[in-house]
């Protein structure tokens, strides 16, 4: 992702805009990490190991708390996959970051 | 936040619409500190305090002193919980896995 230029009026919630319907990776702030599945994009998901709590999924949608929801979720433990979620609400504070993969 | 034009009932343009939609589903939460329900989602606010029926809480206690990790599971049943927001990590429509 070219964040170096400010140009285009670059900002955080135009990034959340940009990546709806990607797949994502959000850790969570108790080290859980959501990562989801885009059904077009074929990617392999990192995960941290250091991570207590991961997951991944495919963003729906995002609002300005930061709840996230989630379409086919995967959540990692240590690494393990733990749980699938066909959808998943996430509540905003739990959130440290959301990556696009 | 202007997307307020679209709502068509059904559709997820927010985060909140997903819950919307598990209304009177049972879902599946996950709570600070290790814990989870499933039950009945009867409520919900945009704090996402919750009112739950016939609910099944496990809690996760996890030993770390022992190199394998000893996890033990309690379960309380409640005929109706109301959850405060703050402590809930995620809503789910109870997972078929």
């Amino acid at each position: 992702m070219e964040n170096g230029t400010q140009g285009e009026g670059k900002d955080p919630s135009s990034f959340l805009a940009e990546i709806i319907g990607n797949a994502v990776t959000v850790k969570l702030n108790s080290g859980v990490i959501y990562k989801g599945n885009p059904p077009h994009f074929r990617s392999t998901w990192q995960i941290d190991m250091r991570l207590t709590h991961l997951v991944l999924g495919e963003l729906q949608s995002v609002d300005g708390y930061m709840n996230i929801a989630l379409e086919k979720t995967e959540e990692y433990v240590n690494g393990v996959k733990r749980r699938t979620y066909g959808d998943a609400f996430v509540r905003g504070n739990n959130v440290m970051y959301i990556s696009a993969d | 936040m202007a997307d307020a034009e679209e709502g068509p009932t059904g559709s997820v343009s927010e985060p909140l619409d997903l819950v919307r939609l598990l209304l009177d589903e049972v879902v599946f939460v996950k709570l600070r500190g290790d814990r989870e329900l499933k039950g009945r989602l009867y409520a919900y606010d945009s704090h996402m305090n919750l009112v739950l029926g016939d609910v099944v809480e496990t809690i996760y206690l996890i030993d770390e002193d022992e190199e394998d990790e000893d996890i033990k599971t309690t379960t309380k049943k409640s005929e109706m919980l109301f959850v405060r927001g703050d402590s809930v990590v995620l809503v789910s429509p109870q997972t078929s896995s």
